[in-house]
């Protein structure tokens, strides 16, 4: 069924489809809604025998789902930012204890200074978490990818948490037409969460117990291994998933004109649209370009990433992020990725903090690195001029 | 043997009392048992539960800590109301510099 709704509802929505046992949460902007939907739920006793536990921070929250998903509890919650990186320290927790708690990140910048608007900065602070991390384009996309996320976290082969990225205010806040699951399609796509592992009052289990040094190396060991196995899991539940609701977003990567292109524009999450606009307009004007959009950032598809860019000329990355001192974090992975190729390599951090990153300078940025009229390597997009003062 | 590595680490509760982690600290405590007084202070705030008051065979009850557990943090020395606790340098952290 379609309905006009915002970003916030077409995941607190699927979340409820999804038959959450515990969600735990603390508000922060620009996700707080998504989580009152969800309250709203709770109080109108739509969510079943789910637990909804206010947090009294994201340290807390991060840790009432450790807690419940311990106990076998298929878990929710949402954050971002400052949130964020508040419950890292339990998130990776949580990895290495391979609990599948499934969060939605909607995409903040980090202070200081304090900014409650888009980029990527906080979700790839936790680049090397152990979580799944996925970039969503649309609000229909982040509708689809909620059970996505708790079937292939709770993949036995799997069992890590996963976390949806969805841009902040450009899809939380955004009404858009979405047409819901319905809860016969969810039940069809993702059975009870079954755990392989479960302490109850009666049987009580350590998680996570000390590892000297002659245990450690092998867990993290295990934890790539189930990364590595949750590349081929999740592919799988992408399939699945298209063919049980007919809507194909795709697999880790996707592709527009990349067969003859001399340079392949790289986007992750919302900016995506603008730059395949803007890659089409330039493909009618006859120039040889070509997009790649990243939906699955961890596990990262180095192969299959390495594979498109084989014979392409000129690499060039739209980053929402940058890691200080050296580049923007989605250059990185994909100059890694493509070790041993020679192509020319250009990446731009644009829609710092939320600045509007309008297809003018999309156009501008590409036209530029296909002309040859920039040097290769890191740079900002669009910034003002300024002189740097104490006072 | 083969390593068996659980899905997240999970073990029997108690697991951790076969981890000995009093290597970890490099001081350690050392009750001067002709000061102590049994007040238990100590015992309430070490964070790592690892100093008792036990009665000893002559029924002088006196303030013992667990070297298998103590991390060396300091805690039960700097409240200790009778000056009954010093920290010790660990032997092997012992440097000599010339
Ligand atoms: S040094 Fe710290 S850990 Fe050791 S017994 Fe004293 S309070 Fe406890
Ligand atoms: S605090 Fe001092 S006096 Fe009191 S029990 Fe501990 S060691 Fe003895």
């Amino acid at each position: 069924m379609k309905k006009v709704v915002r970003g916030f509802y077409s995941i607190a929505y699927s979340v409820k489809l999804c038959r959450p046992d515990v969600i735990a949460a603390y508000p922060i902007t620009p996700q707080t809604e998504i989580v009152e939907n969800l309250a709203k739920m709770y109080a109108d006793g739509e969510l079943g025998n789910c637990e909804y536990v206010t947090a009294e921070s994201e340290f807390g929250a991060a840790s009432i789902l450790v807690g419940a998903s311990a106990t076998g509890a298929r878990t929710f919650t949402a954050t971002c930012s400052q949130g964020l990186i508040l419950m890292s320290e339990v998130l990776i927790n949580a990895a290495g204890m391979r609990l599948p708690i499934v969060l939605v990140n909607t995409n903040r910048a980090l202070s200081a200074p304090l900014s409650i608007w888009n980029d990527h900065q906080d979700s790839m602070i936790l680049r090397d978490a152990g979580l799944m991390q996925i970039y969503v384009e649309t609000n229909q996309e982040a509708h689809d990818m909620v059970p996505v996320a708790f079937k292939v976290a709770e993949n036995p082969k799997v069992m890590l948490p996963f976390m949806i990225n969805m841009d902040g205010y450009k899809l939380t806040h955004a009404y858009e037409p979405i047409d819901l699951l319905d809860q016969e399609v969810v039940d069809s796509f993702l059975p009870p969460y079954d755990p392989p592992v479960y302490m109850t009052t009666k049987n009580p289990l350590t998680f996570g117990c000390y590892a000297p040094p002659n245990y450690y190396a092998e867990f993290r060991v295990v934890l790539q291994n189930a990364m590595e196995r949750a590349e081929k899991e999740l592919e799988k539940a992408y399939k699945e998933w298209a063919e049980i609701t007919g809507r194909d977003w795709g697999g880790h990567v996707v592709t527009e004109g990349v067969e003859d292109a001399e340079l392949i524009a790289i986007a992750m999450g919302s900016l995506t649209g603008m730059v395949r606009n803007v890659v089409s307009e330039l493909r009618n004007q006859g120039k040889k370009v070509g997009l790649l959009k990243i939906r699955t950032f961890r596990p990262f598809p180095a192969k299959e990433i390495k594979e498109i860019l084989k014979d392409v000329e000129k690499i060039l990355v739209f980053e929402r992020a940058v890691s200080f001192g050296y580049e923007g974090p989605v250059g990185m992975e994909v100059k890694s990725a493509c070790f041993g190729l020679t192509p020319e390599f250009y990446s731009f951090a644009v829609g710092l903090g939320g600045r509007d990153v309008p297809g003018e300078e999309v156009m501008k940025i590409i036209n530029e690195v296909y002309d040859g009229k920039v040097k290769q390597g890191f740079h900002f997009g669009t910034v003002k001029p300024f002189e740097e003062v104490v006072v | 043997m083969v390593m068996k590595i659980t899905l997240g680490g999970v073990s029997k509760p108690h697991s951790s009392k076969t981890m000995k982690t009093g290597d970890w600290g490099t001081e350690y405590p050392v009750v001067d048992e002709e000061k102590c007084t049994a007040c238990k202070t100590c015992e309430y705030l070490c964070p790592d539960a690892c100093i008792v008051v036990v009665e000893k065979e002559d029924g002088k009850k006196v303030a013992v800590p667990d070297y298998d557990y103590c991390k060396g943090c300091g805690v039960c020395f700097s409240v200790c109301p009778a000056g009954a606790i010093k920290m010790e340098l660990k032997e092997i952290y012992k440097l000599e510099v010339c």
